[in-house]
């Protein structure tokens, strides 16, 4: 009797979840094509590291911990759940306890039950009661469905816990008073606490009390299985999955179609994600794998400044778009265009590609390549604000965005010092070293210092530098997270063929835009640095040596603002403060959000352009967070950050106390000379 | 609905340096890049949007040379379904009325329902809208800043006039209407959706196909000449406020009302 109940309701709760998860898997099927599997040993490390390394992080280490022990307990109690559904067939006797190892087992599992339900409790508690405020949901994305779940499905997880500990307590009372010996119970554990608590029951009593609370439990589990496709629990299953498909190269922009070569990128039929299917079906899976826990729209610079854009929310109107397109009873219901009904244009343009999301996720969600393809989607459909249109038509025509004459490209040389040699390569001179300077830092008069110093700086460690001068055309970095893919190639071809050309055997550049993508994007290049790197590198090979910081400037305390394609996307976190330790009566200090939790300055390139909907400037934000950490010079290493530090300083009225430089110039005023 | 649009390919004002060459005949042309006149792309855009609304189809025309074909197939890739070139040495050197005259026989050899052009062109005289529809003897509205159809006869136009008023009209069809900037957002046309079209045929006509003699366009038939080109020598230099935030801006308060800025 007991045994056609257990199997009834194991067979419709394993029956349930197999029918839900097969039709969760759906779309995946329909989708565009994914990554490859490669680099398994990568992959496999990145399984075991991410999501440990990532859900303490400071400002989430208790809720971080929790959760790790909720998936180590429930690892620890999978063999258990095993043990218990096999018990449902033997008269609900647990199997193997008067084995050593049984009974060891036994032990560990009272131990993880325990610190299952105390985690549970901790998680419920904090949910309830504490509420964080990154788990609120805005109005404009409807009633909050989040926290209902989230206390529902903690509740039951917290609920099987204890009727586990009843079940094994009713057990162990019904043994001895019957007179029967029990395995051994880990005191203080829960399942003690259930015996001692259980005591005072016949033997007759205990035993009614243990095959009730077993039926119960039996469902309980199931419920809580077949739950795991409906909402955020279904990171236990497809998160491990989409940790393993992670994109493995920092700063790297997925291809418009895996599988399709860049030469080939023209013939296809349509360009980027307009409808649902057009993801790929690791960006579905990211959908599914998202856990609801709010990181990333907590540290996204966009969403801090009231832009309309959560990436939370990219995640989770993609996930409840998929399950009522592909609903579990009835047809599937025909997609449409995507922008104008879950996502809008103003939503997909406000992202900076800071990558402060995709650093914090635990699963490792990507962000950034579902944005770019959605405006690879939207460039296609002619769907860019008139603001972005004109700098990329003058791109198009002219190599930056300002349509600015190309043979001015250089005129920034003009004023260098005497003594700074840097060679003009369009003329057909050679160099060691190139010098890649970017549109805004060859055009742009206050950007136009940076590139005189970066000069400077190359010419004082003895490198024999040139720039391509009017052959050198925008890096195209932003134009391709802009979604102008086939511009970008154009752009990226030009330079590519100039650059060989020119047969440099190094490439330098002061802007780490311009560095990624000659880094991440370009490919046949001589290697490239970023200056801190090079400055860095002559420091130690004693090329370069610095003078004492002036009585002015001594006085001052210094703090590095990480640009996101420096550090976050490039991991050049150390160089750029070893740089600036290195100047005898340097006082620098970090800023509490600095190297991979770096806070974008407003975004660079045609960001420049964009006019966002904001209640404030990112920039504003950086530079009151750079007084609050009693600093009064920001130091970049980036042109854009500078435009939009220097910006924010006056926004902020904070002119006269607060300054900003690039770390280009500070090397440049510092070098000794001779 | 049967649209032509009549387009022109200009030197791009945002993106070059306009310089007076030194004999004073014409700008300096050697490094210019040029792009559709940005008038003429809001009227593509509105042609676009009314097909898309009530069917038929979008042509684009331009009088021009060779390298006028970029502008017909940026027009085409952003939705325009044909393109015509009007081309021809005799055409060289017409003056406004020639160039009204040149669409007017190539308006002629098609049956188009509605006309339209820019209100301007960027190194124009805004005429050649109001001309060709007084060649074609048809209705006219120019600085149209909003357009919608009442029926297959007749449009509501709207019209911005002095002062940031609005005037509405209703014009009946075929007629020629000139187009603001603003009436709408035009589309972004990517290097894609111009590679698309690269290789559609776009058919050419010159003079004789047109049904034109020398005596009617090019620098013979011009009664409107050109006579000097030349930067007007520079004003005065701008003035600096002076005294504090609150100071200077009651200040610039009373200049803007002083010169009519603000009421």
């Amino acid at each position: 009797m007991k045994a056609i109940l257990a199997l009834i309701i194991v067979a419709a709760g394993v029956g349930a979840f197999t029918y839900v998860l097969a039709m969760r898997m759906a779309p995946l099927f329909r989708a565009a094509q994914g990554p490859q599997l490669d680099r398994i040993g990568e992959r496999l490390f990145a399984l075991y590291h991410f999501p440990h390394h990532r859900m303490p992080r400071p400002g989430y280490a208790d809720i971080g911990y929790t959760h790790i022990s909720i998936i180590l307990s429930l690892a620890v109690l999978s063999i258990h759940v095993l043990m218990l559904i096999y018990a449902g067939f033997t008269g609900l006797q647990m199997p193997a306890l008067d084995t050593t190892i049984g009974a060891g087992y036994a032990i560990i599992s009272d131990i993880a039950l325990t610190v299952l339900l105390a985690a549970c409790i901790f998680a419920a508690v904090r949910r309830g009661y504490l509420k964080p405020s990154r788990y609120d949901v805005p109005e404009q994305y409807g009633k909050d469905r989040s926290k209902p779940w989230a206390l529902l499905l903690i509740s039951l997880l917290g609920a099987i816990a204890l009727l586990d500990m009843i079940f094994l307590g009713s057990a162990a009372v019904a043994a001895q008073a019957a007179g029967e010996s029990y395995r051994f119970i880990a005191p203080l554990t829960g399942t003690w606490f259930a015996s001692i608590l259980l005591g005072g029951l016949s033997a007759s009593a205990a035993g009614t009390l243990n095959t009730l609370i077993y039926f119960i439990l039996l469902i309980s589990i199931f419920v809580f299985v077949v739950l795991i496709p409906f909402d955020r629990l279904f990171h236990m299953i497809t998160g491990p999955a989409t940790v393993f498909f992670k994109k493995l190269d920092k700063g790297t922009v997925k291809p418009v179609q895996w599988g399709v070569e860049d030469e080939k990128v023209a013939d296809l039929e349509s360009f980027g994600v307009k409808k649902f299917e057009d993801f790929t079906w690791k960006h579905i899976l990211d959908f599914y794998s998202c856990a609801d826990c709010g990181r990333c729209s907590d540290q996204c610079p966009a969403n801090a400044v009231g832009r309309p854009l959560s990436p939370r929310f990219i995640s989770i109107k993609g996930r409840d778009y998929a399950f009522s397109h592909y609903p579990l009873k009835g047809a599937f219901i025909k997609n449409e265009a995507l922008i104008g009904d879950i996502y809008e244009e103003d939503e997909i343009w406000s992202c900076t590609t800071c990558g402060a999301c995709e650093e914090e996720c635990p699963v490792t969600i990507e962000y950034i390549d579902k944005i770019i393809d959605l405006r690879r989607g939207m460039v296609d459909d002619g769907l860019v604000p008139q603001s972005l249109q004109k700098p990329l038509n003058a791109l198009g025509k002219r190599g930056n965005p300002w349509g600015k004459m190309e043979k001015k490209r250089a005129e920034w040389t003009k004023d260098l010092p005497e003594d700074v040699k840097i060679k003009d390569l369009s003329g057909g001179d050679t160099s060691e070293t190139l010098y890649f300077v970017d549109s805004i830092t060859s055009y742009d008069d206050r950007m136009a210092e940076l590139a005189r110093a970066t000069a400077t700086v190359l010419s004082a460690a003895g490198a024999d530098t040139g720039i391509l001068g009017k052959n050198e055309k925008d890096s195209g970095h932003e134009v391709r997270r802009f979604g102008e893919e086939m511009l970008f190639l154009e752009l990226r071809d030009h330079n590519t063929e100039m650059i060989l050309e020119s047969g440099a055997k190094a490439i330098v550049t002061s802007d780490p835009h311009a560095l990624n993508a000659l880094k991440n994007d370009y490919k046949g290049l001589p290697p490239v640095e970023h200056i801190s790197e090079f400055v860095l590198r002559n420091i130690n090979e004693k090329n370069l040596v610095f003078n004492p910081l002036n009585d002015d400037e001594k006085d001052k305390i210094y703090t590095f603002h990480d640009p996101c394609y420096l550090g976050r996307h490039n991991e050049i976190y150390d160089a750029p403060r070893a740089v600036m330790d290195a100047i005898p009566g340097m006082k620098r200090v970090d800023m509490t959000k600095c190297k991979d939790r770096s806070f974008c300055c407003g975004g660079g390139g045609l960001m420049l352009f964009y006019e966002p909907e904001e209640e404030q400037r990112m920039g504003v934000l950086r530079v009151e967070m750079a007084k609050e950490a009693g600093a009064n010079v920001i130091v970049t290493g980036c042109p854009f950050c500078l435009v939009n530090m220097e910006d924010a300083i006056k926004v902020a009225g904070l002119e006269g106390q607060m300054e900003a430089i690039d770390l280009s110039e500070l090397i440049a005023r510092q070098i000794k000379k001779g | 609905m049967e649209i032509l649009v009549c387009v022109k390919r200009v030197p791009d004002t945002s993106e070059n340096e306009i310089e007076v060459n030194s004999d004073g005949t014409d700008i300096e042309r050697d490094d210019l890049v040029y792009s559709v006149n940005e008038w003429d792309n809001y009227a593509v855009e509105e042609a676009i949007q009314i097909k898309d609304k009530v069917g038929g189809s979008v042509t684009v025309v331009t009088v021009g040379d060779q390298e006028s074909e970029e502008v017909l197939r940026r027009e085409m890739a952003m939705g325009a379904d044909n393109g015509i070139l009007l081309e021809d040495d005799a055409f060289e050197g017409s003056d406004g009325k020639g160039i009204a005259t040149i669409l007017k026989a190539a308006v002629e050899k098609g049956k188009y329902d509605l006309i339209l052009t820019g209100a301007q062109a960027d190194d124009g005289a805004a005429q050649v809208g109001g001309m060709l529809a007084a060649l074609l003897d048809l209705p006219y509205a120019s600085l149209v800043n909003s357009i919608e159809i009442i029926d297959d006869k007749k449009l509501k136009v709207g019209r911005e006039i002095e002062g940031g008023n609005q005037e509405m009209n209703e014009i009946e069809m075929p007629c020629v209407l000139s187009i603001q900037t603003g009436i709408n957002e035009p589309r972004y046309v990517g290097i894609r959706g111009i590679r698309k079209v690269a290789s559609v045929e776009i058919p050419t006509h010159g003079a004789s196909d047109l049904g034109l003699g020398a005596d009617m366009v090019g620098a013979g038939a011009a009664k409107a000449k050109r006579l000097d080109y030349f930067v007007p020598e520079l004003g005065e230099g701008a003035e600096m406020l002076e005294g504090t935030t609150e100071e200077k801006i009651a200040k610039l308060i009373e200049l803007l009302k002083a010169k009519g800025g603000i009421k």
